[in-house]
């Protein structure tokens, strides 16, 4: 594990940049790793995901799968790769601060 | 006082929990109560067979209620929903059924219709499933008229049954274009969403350099987005999300999979894909504390196999006996898993992991037993007695002499000779 810093605030990262501390993240640190994942801008749209995914990972312990986000988050499985072209399950994950999705068995 | 025991489905977990529950519990001890929508249990690893000609319906085919031993009481009926509130199961025509203890064992179903177009003009006709008895049927007659062009394996999304099974068809369909002296005008290509040809490293890799052996192109991270077909059906592409396309003649398409409809119709029970979320050593739901899920309709971090329920199965069938006598349950159950794969040619290869092993090479159960991660024709004898064993052991739920719910590590190394216990250590709750 390492740190890095985000807007000013050092915060627990593992080798893919994936936060350590959900609870380290702000909406500031999130402007951020959007940028570093290519998306300059964060609209309504991408918070409304991003919120969402720190929900349920703060109710279940993990993020949601793009499907499971499909039905539940209110941005439809084609918005949500057109918000997050290089895979929204785990970039919304990055930027929300929570752990990379596990792949599945 | 006597409980009543209801269990959903008479599918593999539903039958085998149901006949080890009554082996266990005298007639005056518990009601055991077994609910499925029709009486037509398919073994469905035999439905990899039936494509190619191997197997055929009638083989594979069993009423289920023959399944089903003395003093367990058989309804056939669909089920609407369950409100564990009440402790109740709504069934289709209104009756409700009360429980003490609910055991839900409906499986994973198909859901073809979730990606856009697939179940359009050329679903049946160019594009097909092998997941359903009728799918798989219906390719049995499309494949032996391919001559040439392009056959893609597509897996839409994960979770699946049977993860090897796509790698499986693929091995087959090669074996059988060869047959038929057509290989070379073929191009096969297995389109997946995972990062390889299977969900864990060093297996993955096994696999991969198999499906490279015999010719078959590997498409990584795909993201089926949309199925467009041709004219009258023939023919067609699949777009992924990420704009890639793979133009197909035919396809074998596994569809996404969900929990039992019903799941979402019922207040708490399942999470947004309808898989019931249930803890991964007792098997205990997470919606009430007298609802347990066996197999496919949990949302346990294993792979959704017929071997997985077997091994979940003794466990449970320990913690419903606890639960009724109000002691702790047993947090056991360690995500075993057992697969054979057939690789073609008679031969196949076995695997063997859980929640914190991946699978490994070496021999099964012990150092003089079946070769792990490797091709054999003794494994290919083991997929098909598999068969015998299905119906005769599984189903009846006895355990298999020598196998036991736990994975065996003795015959297992890495081969990078490291610790056995997987370095990717994944928290099997989360
Ligand atoms: C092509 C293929 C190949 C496979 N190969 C292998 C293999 O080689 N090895 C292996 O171990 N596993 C294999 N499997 C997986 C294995 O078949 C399943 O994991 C296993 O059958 C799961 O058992 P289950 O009881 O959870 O579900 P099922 O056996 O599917 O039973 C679910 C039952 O619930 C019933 N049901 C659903 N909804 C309702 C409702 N609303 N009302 C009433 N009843 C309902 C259904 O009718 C069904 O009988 C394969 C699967 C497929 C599709």
């Amino acid at each position: 594990m390492s740190t890095a810093i985000y807007a000013g605030v050092t915060v627990d990262v593992n080798d893919e940049g994936f936060l350590e501390r959900p609870e380290q993240w702000t909406r500031e640190i999130a402007v951020e790793l959007a940028r570093a994942d290519g998306i300059a801008e964060l609209t309504d749209r991408h918070w409304q995901v991003i919120e969402f995914m720190r929900q349920e990972f703060f109710a279940k312990g993990t993020g949601p799968t793009v499907r499971a986000l499909g039905k539940s988050s209110g941005v439809s499985v084609k918005e949500l790769y057109q918000l997050f072209p290089k895979g929204p399950a785990k970039t919304a994950a990055h930027i929300a601060g929570i752990p990379k999705p596990k792949g599945c068995i | 006082m006597s409980s009543r025991i209801v269990i959903l489905g008479a599918g593999t977990g539903g039958t085998l929990i149901a006949n080890r529950l009554r082996r266990s519990l005298p007639a005056d001890r518990a009601s055991i109560t077994v609910i499925d929508r029709d009486d037509r249990h398919v073994y469905q690893p035999g439905l990899l067979f039936v494509p190619f000609g191997l197997a055929h319906a009638d083989d594979i085919v069993r009423p289920r209620s023959r399944q089903l031993h003395d003093g367990i009481d058989w309804v056939e009926s669909a089920v609407e929903r369950v409100e564990t509130a009440r402790d109740a199961v709504v069934l289709a025509d209104g009756r409700e059924v009360p429980y003490d203890v609910l055991i839900v064992a409906t499986g994973a179903e198909l859901a073809p219709e979730e990606t856009e177009g697939l179940t359009g003009a050329g679903w049946g006709v160019s594009a097909f499933t092998f997941y359903d008895l009728p799918g798989a049927s219906a390719l049995a007659e499309a494949l032996p008229l391919l001559d040439g062009g392009r056959l893609v394996v597509n897996i839409v999304d994960m979770p699946i049954k049977c993860p090897v099974a796509p790698l499986e068809f693929c091995f087959l369909a090669d074996w059988f274009l060869r047959e038929r002296g057509v290989r070379d005008a073929v191009e096969l290509t297995l389109v997946t969403p995972l990062d390889g040809a299977f969900t864990k490293p060093v297996a993955s890799a096994a696999l991969g350099g198999l499906l490279e052996e015999k010719g078959v192109r590997l498409v990584t991270e795909f993201n089926t987005g949309e199925v467009a077909y041709g004219a009258g059906g023939r023919g067609g592409t699949i777009t992924g999300y990420d704009g890639r396309e793979q133009p197909f003649d035919l396809a074998a398409v596994i569809p996404a999979h969900g929990g039992a409809g019903y799941v979402l119709r019922s207040p708490g029970l399942g999470d947004a894909l309808g898989f019931v979320p249930a803890d991964p050593a007792t098997l205990q739901s997470k919606a009430a504390p007298n609802v347990f899920a066996i197999g496919d309709a949990s949302d346990l971090p294993v792979s959704k196999a017929g071997s997985v329920t077997h091994f979940e199965g003794e466990v449970l069938a320990g913690n419903v006996l606890r639960f009724l006598e109000g002691r702790p349950l047993d947090a056991s159950y360690d995500g075993h898993a057992n697969c054979f794969i057939e690789t073609g040619f008679s031969k196949a290869l076995l695997i063997d992991f859980n929640y914190d092993t991946e699978p490994l090479p070496g021999r099964f159960p012990g150092p003089a037993g079946l070769p792990l991660l490797k091709e054999s024709r003794l494994n290919h004898l083991g997929k098909l007695m598999f068969q015998w064993f299905y119906w005769h052991t599984l189903l009846p739920g006895r355990d298999i002499p020598g196998i036991g719910a736990h994975m065996p590590t003795a015959g297992k190394h890495r081969p990078d000779g490291g610790p056995q216990t997987s370095t990717q250590k994944e928290d099997p709750t989360a």
